[in-house]
């Protein structure tokens, strides 16, 4: 148990692991590791609920269904995985969040799904999952995260720690 | 509403191992992502190449054996790049990418938190112009679900030889500088 318990792993592990948890997904779940589209599917439902008439008159809200499916399931594993793991590492919780960070976060997680959405996937449904599968899509959108991801780090970034 | 409860209970494991993957190899925090796009710190490139390395060939071994099929998404040359464009400004704003938003979520982190509630705005908003971007930007220099081997004629296992080499020599070269630090 010591392994489970220690803070961190090797980078190397890790990404080896989640190299062999890709097989696994594409065999026993016939999908590939993903997540950005679940948060469409968590406005699906939550529309469902109270406009059902708006969802079914939306076509993109149809295609991605407001429905609890495998990746729904993924993501809710996702967050319980990390706690346990942060828990048996003793790693400690968040850290408060002032108001410039609170607004820094709101604003980057809108234009992160934003991106990801009009993209088609996220750095583990294009990141991973479409560069394993040598999609052209998959390496694109990775060699562009990298192109702004450093030109805004390096504006905005800089004097940080 | 519900998937079958066998894949519900199968996406729970997967992800939790996911989850799990993604806290301990430091990727839910914060720095460590907004420390790779400075060049500072090079976590992130070695777990992701890694995952693509080991995950590449046990997917197109298992594919060769019939086991798998292939889920490539099609290859928008103009939606893809400008997605990928403003998801790095917002990966390095939130310091997050979606998944290790709900890890870091997922430990209490409440910037986390935040983001994931930007990201649900975004989705709602996305939802509401979607219309409008498949049948334009989507469309445009749309190459279909190809892959590197299709648009190059060369194999699948000759990419990923090469990959598995060229990651090899970028991690031994970033272990020797980071030994001299």
């Amino acid at each position: 148990m010591s392994v489970l318990a220690n803070k961190h792993w090797p980078p190397y592990a890790a990404g080896a692991g989640i190299g062999v948890l890709s097989w696994f997904a594409f065999w026993s779940a016939d999908h590939p590791l993903g997540v950005s589209s679940v948060m469409v599917r968590l406005v699906a439902m939550v529309e469902n609920a109270v406009a059902a008439d708006h969802v079914s008159a939306t076509p993109y809200l149809v295609k991605l269904r407001p429905f609890f499916d495998w990746e729904f399931a993924l993501v809710v594993g996702l967050m319980l995985g990390a706690w346990a793991s942060a828990r048996l590492g003793r790693s400690g919780g968040g850290e408060p969040v002032t108001g410039g960070r609170a607004w820094e976060a709101l604003i980057g997680g809108f234009l992160l799904l934003f991106g990801a959405r009009l993209a088609g996937g996220c750095t583990s449904g294009h990141g991973i999952s479409g560069s394993l599968q040598l999609a052209v899509s998959g390496w694109v959108f990775f060699i562009c995260i990298f192109i702004s991801g450093m030109a805004t780090a390096f504006l905005v970034k800089r004097g940080e720690r | 509403m519900f998937d079958t409860v066998p894949r519900i209970l199968l996406g729970l494991l997967t992800g939790f191992l996911f989850g799990f993957l993604l806290q301990k190899g430091r990727v839910s925090d914060r720095r460590v992502i907004v420390g790779q796009f400075l060049l500072r710190d090079f976590t992130v490139m070695k777990v992701m190449l890694t995952a693509i390395v080991v995950g590449g060939a046990g997917v197109y071994a298992m594919h060769a054996a019939g086991l798998t099929k292939l889920f490539v998404k099609p290859a928008q040359m103009a939606a893809v790049p400008v997605g990928g464009l403003i998801f790095g400004v917002g990966m390095v704003l939130l310091g997050y990418c979606p998944g290790t938003a709900a890890a870091a979520a997922g430990e209490g982190k409440r910037d986390a938190w935040l983001g994931l509630a930007g990201m649900v705005v975004a989705a709602a908003v996305f939802a509401e112009m979607a219309a409008g971007f498949s049948k334009s930007i989507m469309t445009w220099a749309n190459l279909g679900p190809v892959t590197l081997p299709d648009v190059t004629g060369v194999p699948a296992w000759v990419w990923l030889s090469g990959l598995a080499v060229a990651a090899l020599f970028l991690f031994r070269w970033l272990e020797r500088k980071e030994a001299k630090q």
